[in-house]
């Protein structure tokens, strides 16, 4: 596929290897923020391949991992209600809530259905009147305006009986948490591309220039990733500590601003616990008030949860790159993707799966 | 997270009042909501995620950085001896 | 932080309960290897059984005789490039077939929600008649039940086969050695992902066909060049050419290393794969089989399944190896390797 078979080019990757080879002169510690990219790193054994001078962590961009249980714990309440038809994007239909999942509420009876696109969440409540459809929201600013398009849509149509159930979260805020704890080993970022093609990277300049740290926007394929780790190692080898962009054909500075006025319009920002992590001010959107009709916290009386995440879960330092999946004693043992302990070890891009999935044991023939 | 994927605009057309594209990722083909990306045209390259459009793909910036990692790669192997 | 304590590292989290059965457990995945080993192998334990391969080979009076059941319960019902008539022929034929038989008679059993229009079941009964009549086999006996509305989805098809092993053939999973190498007869999942197109919730137009197909005179054209240096035959359905190799490794106990770059796969089932965050390795095929063969014959092997409508595109993918026993490895695109797991349960299509 044109734009994408180019950047898996294994030429192009190992002279960039090679370019980072020679550049590096001491150990540095870099994060990439997004899931996505930590699959791409395991997938194509690029962690092998880099010097080993270079350490990479993986950041909490995992939108189906730092989901807190409280709201897959409502999405299951919601879900197993006989009026309802619950549509959700695949990914989280595995991830653990307290008790239960969205595989196991189905079993049980409920009307779990999985869809690529919150669009077609509209197209079932159209074709089902008699039924309460309810579309789970979740995702990073990426996924924010389309799942607030859906809502626009809804309303457009008058379609009274879709409603959505919003958990979404903004990356800045948790790099800035991460960035401010006194715990924080990373030197240099890799912000993830498909939330900056939305938000621009203004953000991370700010965040650059306060705590003197190099980001770059990275793509997703392995000569992204490449370039974007050669180009936080020629910052840090020469003290720079600024904000690049190495996903341009993507990403601009200023973002895409029609996806940004109509996430305005839809949603607004609000704190948000994140699994694992806790909660962090000013992470989340929810509903604006004026979409009351359309928000499923609203439509339904849901009981108060207040589950509490387990605080000495190890996920919680695997999302800020404090251990990696492989320190922690349950790894490929007690929790494995069919046996999931905690949310990294369910979705593909979450870092424990991907650890699990693609380097489990030493392949070497 | 977030997975999105560049695919060619083949067609635009008006569908409940918003622009909607076929989109052909792969030989595969897709329709496409506009709504976040309205100067899209057939031609284009657009990033798909979750069923809409988040960004044009600039085809000149990416085909600059191709021929420069390109010109890298080729220079790579040759210093290795490679063909 | 490296040295602080590891007993501090727990996972409160509570296992989840597994009282009931998941869609997963179909999945032909890790999921289903558990509810063999743990519900049916132990209420049926015998040593013919125990060789789970596709089919059983039992002797009768001297005579070798393969036997397999599958069923059928595709939605929907017709989809590019087959229909579950055809399909509940190619399945079981192609159970024979990986036990190197001949398929001689079929049984076919229909389970029909109430309501199904009638004409639809005759269509699957016709296709399902041509897909026998085609490969030679014929349908013996066969039963039909209806069930309430609501109690099944349409139709569902068990068939079962019976077939004649050959003198001097003796395939079986158990049987890969290190040197050998994996041969498979075209591109994976294209049955998979012709299924997908027509999913409600992911819409997407594809030109992808099931590559749904009997293969019993693909496997006969390969034994005409050896009997016995095939070591084993699988057809990778439900969970993959994955599942099928991780299978082989861990009944051989032996390593298997894939070459990614070898493994053919469709530009459009590439492009959907993109799409919806699949790997095309554990997406279903119904007309393609994979085969360990001995190194001194594997060029043969392969052009003889080359020169097979059903083998052209034919590839060598991999070899086997004594290292690492039970694992599944590929070299990937960029020349470094990777663990190819089998999944837990179904590949959901992904946002993240």
């Amino acid at each position: 596929m044109k734009y994408i078979d180019e950047y898996r080019d294994e030429r192009i990757a190992r002279a960039l290897v090679a370019d980072l080879a020679r550049r590096v002169t001491r150990p540095w510690l870099l994060m990439e923020i997004c899931g996505g990219q930590t699959h791409t790193l395991m997938r194509y054994g690029i962690d092998e391949l880099i010097p080993p001078q270079i350490t990479l962590v993986h950041g909490p961009g995992c939108p189906v991992c730092v989901t807190p249980l409280e709201a897959i714990d409502k999405a299951i309440q919601i879900a197993s209600r006989p009026e309802v038809i619950f549509v959700s994007y695949g990914d989280m239909l595995r991830v653990p809530g307290s008790r239960s999942d969205l595989v196991q509420a189905r079993a049980a009876g409920g009307d779990v259905r999985v869809v690529y696109s919150p669009l077609e969440a509209l197209k079932i409540a159209r074709a089902h009147p008699e039924r309460q459809v309810v579309f789970f929201g979740i995702g990073f600013e990426t996924t924010a305006p389309a799942n607030a398009m859906a809502v626009l849509h809804a309303q457009r149509q008058g379609l009274r009986n879709f409603s959505m159930l919003v958990s979404h979260v903004l990356v800045p805020p948790a790099i800035r948490l991460l960035l401010s704890s006194p715990q924080n080993r990373v030197q240099g970022f890799i912000a993830p591309g498909h939330v900056c093609t939305v938000m621009g990277y203004r953000e991370y300049e700010a965040l650059s220039r306060e705590f003197h740290v190099p980001i770059v926007v990275g793509g997703f394929e392995p000569v992204d990733l490449l370039e974007a780790i050669s180009l936080l190692v020629a910052q840090l080898e020469e003290g720079r500590a600024e904000t690049e962009n190495q996903y341009a054909r993507s990403v601009t500075r200023e973002g895409n601003l029609q996806a940004q006025a109509i996430m305005e319009r839809v949603f607004e920002v609000c704190d948000r616990k994140w699994r694992g992590i806790g909660l962090i001010p000013r992470s989340g959107l929810r509903l604006r008030p004026e979409f009351a009709a359309h928000d499923a916290e609203k439509v339904f009386q849901l009981e108060e949860l207040t589950a509490e995440e387990p605080a000495e879960c190890l996920s919680a330092q695997v999302l800020q790159g404090l251990k990696k999946p492989t320190d922690c004693p349950a790894f490929g043992r007690r929790c494995t993707p069919a046996m999931p302990l905690g949310a990294p070890m369910v979705s593909a891009e979450g870092a424990c799966a991907a650890y699990y999935l693609y380097r489990r044991q030493a392949v070497a023939p | 997270m977030c997975l999105a994927v560049p695919g060619k605009v083949l067609e635009v057309e008006e569908r409940d009042g918003s622009r909607v594209a076929r989109v052909e990722f792969g030989g595969i083909t897709r329709l496409v909501q506009l709504d976040l990306v309205p100067e899209a045209r057939v031609g284009d390259y657009v990033i798909t995620h979750v069923g809409f459009a988040i960004s044009r793909l600039d085809a000149e910036e990416a085909d600059r950085t191709l021929r420069i990692l390109k010109a890298m790669g080729l220079l790579e192997s040759e210093e290795r001896g490679a063909p | 932080m490296e040295d602080e304590p590891k007993s501090d590292f727990s996972c409160p989290v509570p296992l989840p309960a597994r009282d009931k059965v998941l869609l997963g457990h179909g999945s032909g995945g890790k999921l289903s290897a558990e509810l063999l080993r743990e519900i049916f192998l132990p209420a049926f334990q015998n040593p013919i059984l125990a060789r789970l391969d596709d089919q059983a080979i039992v002797s009768v009076d001297g005579l070798r005789l393969a036997f397999t059941t599958d069923s059928f319960v595709v939605s929907p019902l017709f989809f590019p490039g087959g229909d579950i008539g055809s399909l509940a022929v190619h399945g079981t034929v192609n159970d024979l077939a990986m036990g190197g038989a001949q398929p001689l008679f079929l049984s076919a059993a229909f389970i029909i929600e109430e309501g199904l229009p009638m004409e639809t079941l005759r269509r699957v009964v016709a296709s399902l008649r041509e897909a026998a009549a085609s490969v030679g086999v014929e349908v013996v006996t066969g039963d039909t039940k209806v069930v309430e509305k609501g109690s099944g989805d349409q139709l569902f098809i068990n068939t079962s086969g019976l077939g004649r092993v050959p003198e001097g053939v003796n395939f079986s999973a158990d049987q890969a050695r290190p040197g050998d190498r994996v041969l498979l007869s075209g591109s994976i999942g294209d049955h998979g992902i012709a299924i997908l197109a027509e999913r409600e919730g992911l819409e997407f137009e594809s030109p992808v066909v099931s590559d749904s197909a009997p293969l019993h005179t693909l496997v006969a054209a390969m034994l005409e060049v050896t009997r016995d240096s095939i070591r084993c035959l699988r057809d990778p359905t439900r969970g993959g050419l994955s599942s099928a190799l991780n299978e082989i490794a861990g009944r051989s106990q032996v390593g298997i290393v894939i070459d990614e770059q070898a493994i053919p796969v469709r530009e459009e089932v590439k492009g959907a794969c993109e799409l919806l965050g699949l790997d095309p390795l554990y997406v279903a095929n119904e007309g393609k089989l994979i085969a360990i063969v001995a190194p001194e014959v594997a060029e043969a092997v392969l052009a003889a399944m080359r020169a097979h409508p059903l083998g052209r595109e034919a590839q060598i993918i991999g070899t086997v190896h004594a290292s690492n026993p039970g694992v599944l490895a590929m070299r990937t695109v960029l020349g470094t390797t990777r663990l190819v797991d089998m999944l837990a349960g179904d590949q959901l299509p992904r946002i993240c």
